[in-house]
C-alpha cells in the first residue's frame, strides 16, 4: 500500500526522465571506428594478456564474416559501426583504485543517481537496511567496486572484469565463452571483439552470498558504445542475488549498448539475477535519440538441480533487443523468468526468453507482462524446446499484453518445441486495453488520471514486482509510473 | 433555498443522442430521494453526469454541490468534495488489493481537501470495523478489487468503500440488483448506517422493494429525461402496482 501512495507521489515529483544530465569530465577515448588495430588498442589500455589480445582479435575477424539480424520487430536507420567510439574512460590510471582516487564529478554523478559508493553511506543507512555491494560501471571502466574485503572474507570474488582477467585468469579462461560462444550472435561477437569493462563473480563451493551484489552502468560520453561483459559463476551449493542498473544522458544521437552477460550454475546452486533498464528512451515526440540496447542475456544450469531466475524491468531505451535465456542442462534444473516491459514515446521492445530443456526433468516457468502506450510497439518473442532426453520437462508461460492509448501495438511470438512425448509445456496468452470505465471508476474514488494510470499499471505488473528484491521493487514501480507518464487524456 | 444538491434544467447527451432533457432537482442536506422510474429514462445517466464520465455530454443547465458548480470540476475533484457513486456494475480491478485501492482512493481525497493522510493503523482498525459491520469477511479485503468476485459481493464492496470514504452525497445506482433478500438487508443497514443532517442520498432504482429498507422522504419519477412526479414514499407503491405507462404518457 505504502508502495502505491509512494508511486503516486513520485509521479507528481519527478521529472520524465530524470537522469539526462552529462556529467563534464575528462575522458580517454580510442579513435573512432573499429578496426583490429582498435581492438588492439583497448587490449592495451586495459594491460591484458596476449591471450586475451587473441580472443578479441579472432571475435573480430568472425564478427566481419556476420550479417547483422533483421528478424526482430524493430525498425532503425542502418548502424555505422565506423562511426562511434568503441572506448571511452574517465582520464585516470587503470586499475582498481580507492574511492579517493576518483573524480568528484564521477562520485557526485553516482550520488545524483542515488548508488551508494561510500560503504559507510550504506552502513549509515536506515537501520536494518540489507547491504549491497556495488561495481560502478562508468562508459568502458569499472571506477569502483564496493566490500570487496568483506566478500573476500567468505571466498566471493567480486569485481570488475578487466581485474579478473588479471587476477583470475584461470576462472576467466575457463568459464568466458562458454555460455555465449563468440560468434553466438552479431553483437554478442562485436561485444567479444570490443568489451570494455563490466563485473565478474565467483560464488565458492557451498556459500550464499551475505548481501546483494549490483552493478550500475552509466553512458556519458558522445557518440561511444557501452560494450560491457559481466559474467557469474555460482559454484556447487552456492546463491547470490545480482542487481544491475542503467541510466544515460539524453542525446540527441543513437547510442549502442550491446552486452554480455554469461551466468554458470554448477550443482545445487542458484542465482537472482535482476535488472532494472532505464537507459534514454529518446525524445517522447520525436522520437530522436536514445539508447539500442542490443544484449545477450544467457544462463547455464551446467548441472543438476541447478536453478536460475531471471527478472527484468525494462522501460528505457529507444530500441531493446534482449532475451535473457536459460539452458537447462543438468537433471532437475530449473529456469525462472519474469519480466516488465513499458514502452512508450516511439520505443521499440523486442523482449523475452529462451528456456531450453536439454535435461530430463527439467522445470521453466516464463511471466511476461507487456504494457505499450504513446506510439510504441512492445513484442513478446519467446521460445520453449524440450530436446529427445528432456523427458519429464515442464513449462509454464503467461504472457499479457496491457494497452493504453489508441496508436500503440502489442505483439506475442511464442515458439513452442517439444522433441519428446513427456514434456508438459502450457502457454496462456492475454491482450487487455485499459479501459476508460475502469479509469473512470479510479477517478470517481478520488485518483487523478496519472495517478490511476499508476495503479491499475502497477497491479497488472503486481506478479512479477512480487519477484523483485524489496528496495528494487519499489523503484520499478515508480519507475513504471514514470515512464507512462502523460499516456493517457 | 438549502439544496445540498441543486440541479436546474438538466439536458446531457450520450453519442450525440439526447438522454436528459430538462430535469430539475433539488435534495436538501439529511434527506433521501429515490429516482424510479422505465428502462431508458436517463436514471444512469443522471448518476454518470452528475460524477463526470467521460462521454457524458452537458449540453445546457447547472447542477451544484453546497453552492458549487459540479460540471466545473473533475471527477476525482467531485470525489473530494464528496460525491460517491455506487455504480451498477461495479469494475474489476486485477492485480490492486481492496485495501490498498481504498487507502489510495482515502488518501487522494483527503490530500486534495488539505488533509493530513490517514495513519495505518487508523485505517485498518476503520476497515476492520467497517467491514464486519457489513459481515465482509477481511480476507476478501486483501483479494484484489471485485475480481471474481460474485455480483453480491461487489455491490457489498461498494457499500464498503462508501462507509469507508464517508462522502457527503451518495448516489445508489441500483444497489438492489443482484441482490438476495439476506445481502438486501445487510447493505440497506450499512446505508441506512450514514443516514445524517449533513449527508443526503439519491437512490437509483427499478423497485420498491430497496425503498423498504431504504426509507424515502421523496420519491421522483424519471421519464424520458425529466422529473415527470413527485412525491412521499406512497408514490413509490402506487409505481408498483400501477406501473410507469401512464408516466410514459406524461412525458411524450
Amino acid at each position: 500500500m505504502a508502495a502505491v501512495k509512494e508511486t503516486v507521489a513520485a509521479v507528481a515529483e519527478l521529472e520524465k526522465y530524470q537522469h539526462g544530465f552529462i556529467t563534464d569530465i575528462e575522458q580517454d577515448f580510442a579513435p573512432k571506428g573499429l578496426n583490429a588495430d582498435i581492438v588492439r588498442f583497448i587490449s592495451a589500455k586495459k594491460d591484458e594478456p596476449e591471450w586475451m589480445l587473441q580472443w578479441r582479435l579472432d571475435a573480430f575477424e568472425r564478427w566481419l564474416a556476420l550479417e547483422e539480424p533483421d528478424w526482430a520487430k524493430v525498425h532503425y536507420p542502418k548502424i555505422d559501426y565506423q562511426d562511434s567510439y568503441y572506448y571511452a574512460a574517465p582520464s585516470q590510471k587503470a586499475g582498481p583504485m580507492s574511492l579517493d582516487e576518483v573524480d568528484p564529478d564521477i562520485l557526485e554523478t553516482y550520488k545524483k543517481l542515488g548508488i551508494p559508493l561510500r560503504e559507510q553511506e550504506v552502513l549509515a543507512g536506515v537501520q536494518g537496511a540489507p547491504k549491497y555491494a556495488v561495481d560502478a560501471v562508468f562508459d568502458s571502466v569499472s571506477v569502483v567496486t564496493t566490500f570487496k574485503k568483506e566478500l573476500a572474507a567468505v571466498g566471493v570474488i567480486f569485481c570488475s572484469m578487466s581485474e579478473a582477467i588479471r587476477e583470475h585468469p584461470e576462472l576467466v579462461k575457463k568459464y568466458l565463452g562458454s555460455v555465449v560462444p563468440v560468434s553466438d550472435n552479431y553483437f554478442a561477437c562485436l561485444n567479444s571483439a570490443v568489451f570494455s569493462d563490466g563485473s565478474f563473480v565467483y560464488i565458492p563451493p557451498g556459500v550464499r552470498c551475505p548481501m546483494e551484489l549490483s552493478t550500475y552502468f552509466r553512458i556519458n560520453a558522445k557518440d561511444s558504445g557501452q560494450f560491457e561483459r559481466t559474467l557469474i559463476i555460482a559454484d556447487k551449493g552456492s546463491y547470490c542475488s545480482y542487481l544491475e542498473g542503467c541510466t544515460a544522458p539524453m542525446r540527441d544521437e543513437n547510442q549502442l549498448h550491446a552486452a554480455v552477460v554469461e551466468l554458470i550454475i554448477l550443482e545445487d546452486a542458484e542465482i537472482k539475477y535482476s535488472t532494472v533498464q532505464n537507459w534514454y528512451p529518446g525524445d517522447p515526440v520525436t522520437g530522436k535519440g536514445g539508447i539500442y540496447n542490443f544484449v545477450t542475456k544467457r544462463a547455464d544450469c551446467r548441472e543438476p538441480r541447478a536453478k536460475v531466475s531471471w527478472t527484468q524491468v525494462e522501460t528505457g531505451s529507444a530500441i531493446t533487443w534482449k532475451y535473457p535465456s536459460c539452458i537447462l542442462r543438468g537433471e532437475g534444473s530449473s529456469g525462472e523468468f519474469y519480466s516488465i516491459a513499458v514502452t512508450n514515446g516511439h520505443q521499440q521492445a523486442d523482449t523475452g526468453t529462451k528456456m531450453i530443456h536439454l535435461g530430463a526433468n527439467t522445470k521453466s516457468r516464463i511471466i511476461s507482462k507487456g504494457i505499450s502506450a504513446g506510439k510504441s510497439s512492445n513484442t513478446y518473442r519467446g521460445l520453449v524446446s524440450a530436446h529427445p532426453k528432456a523427458v519429464g520437462s515442464r513449462n509454464f508461460t503467461q504472457c499479457d499484453s496491457l494497452l493504453i492509448g489508441k496508436d500503440c501495438a502489442a505483439h506475442t511470438v511464442p515458439y513452442i518445441e517439444a522433441r519428446n512425448g513427456q514434456s508438459v509445456f502450457e502457454h496462456e496468452a492475454t491482450t487487455t486495453r485499459l479501459s476508460d470505465d475502469q479509469l473512470f471508476y479510479c477517478q470517481q474514488r478520488g485518483l487523478d488520471t496519472e495517478s490511476a494510470v499508476a495503479l491499475l499499471v502497477n497491479g497488472f505488473v503486481r506478479d512479477v514486482l512480487q519477484t523483485l528484491p524489496m528496495e528494487f521493487a519499489v523503484e520499478a514501480q515508480k519507475l513504471v509510473a514514470i515512464s507512462l507518464e502523460g499516456s493517457v487524456g | 433555498m438549502n439544496s445540498m444538491l441543486s440541479i436546474t434544467n438538466l439536458h446531457a447527451t450520450v453519442a450525440d443522442k439526447p438522454i436528459l432533457q430538462g430535469l430539475t432537482l433539488d435534495v436538501p442536506a439529511g434527506e433521501v430521494h429515490a429516482i424510479m422510474g422505465p428502462n431508458g429514462a436517463g436514471k444512469s445517466t443522471l448518476g454518470y453526469v452528475l460524477t463526470g464520465r467521460p462521454g457524458y455530454e452537458v449540453t445546457g443547465g447547472t447542477a451544484t454541490l453546497d453552492g458549487e458548480d459540479l460540471f466545473a470540476l473533475d471527477p476525482n475533484e467531485r470525489a473530494a468534495k464528496g460525491m460517491f457513486l455506487s455504480f451498477q456494475y461495479p469494475l474489476e480491478i486485477p492485480g490492486v488489493p481492496a485495501l490498498t485501492f481504498i487507502r489510495t482512493a482515502l488518501n487522494a481525497q483527503r490530500k486534495a481537501r488539505g488533509e493530513d493522510e490517514i495513519s495505518a493503523p487508523a485505517f485498518l482498525k476503520l476497515a476492520r470495523e467497517t467491514a464486519a459491520s457489513l459481515k465482509i469477511d477481511f480476507d476478501m479485503l486483501k483479494r484484489a478489487l471485485n475480481v471474481g468476485f460474485s455480483g453480491g459481493e461487489k455491490k457489498r464492496m461498494e457499500i464498503f468503500q462508501m462507509a469507508m470514504l464517508s462522502p457527503r452525497f451518495l448516489i445508489l445506482d441500483e444497489t438492489d440488483s443482484g441482490l438476495d433478500i439476506d445481502a438486501l438487508r445487510i447493505v440497506s443497514e450499512g446505508v441506512n448506517a450514514m443516514r445524517s443532517p449533513d449527508r443526503a442520498m439519491l437512490v437509483i432504482t427499478h423497485y420498491q422493494r430497496l425503498l423498504d429498507y431504504i426509507k424515502p422522504d421523496r420519491v421522483h419519477v424519471l421519464s424520458a429525461g425529466r422529473i415527470v412526479a413527485s412525491g412521499g414514499p406512497e408514490l413509490a407503491l402506487e409505481l408498483e402496482r400501477e406501473g410507469y405507462d401512464k408516466y410514459a404518457q406524461v412525458a411524450a
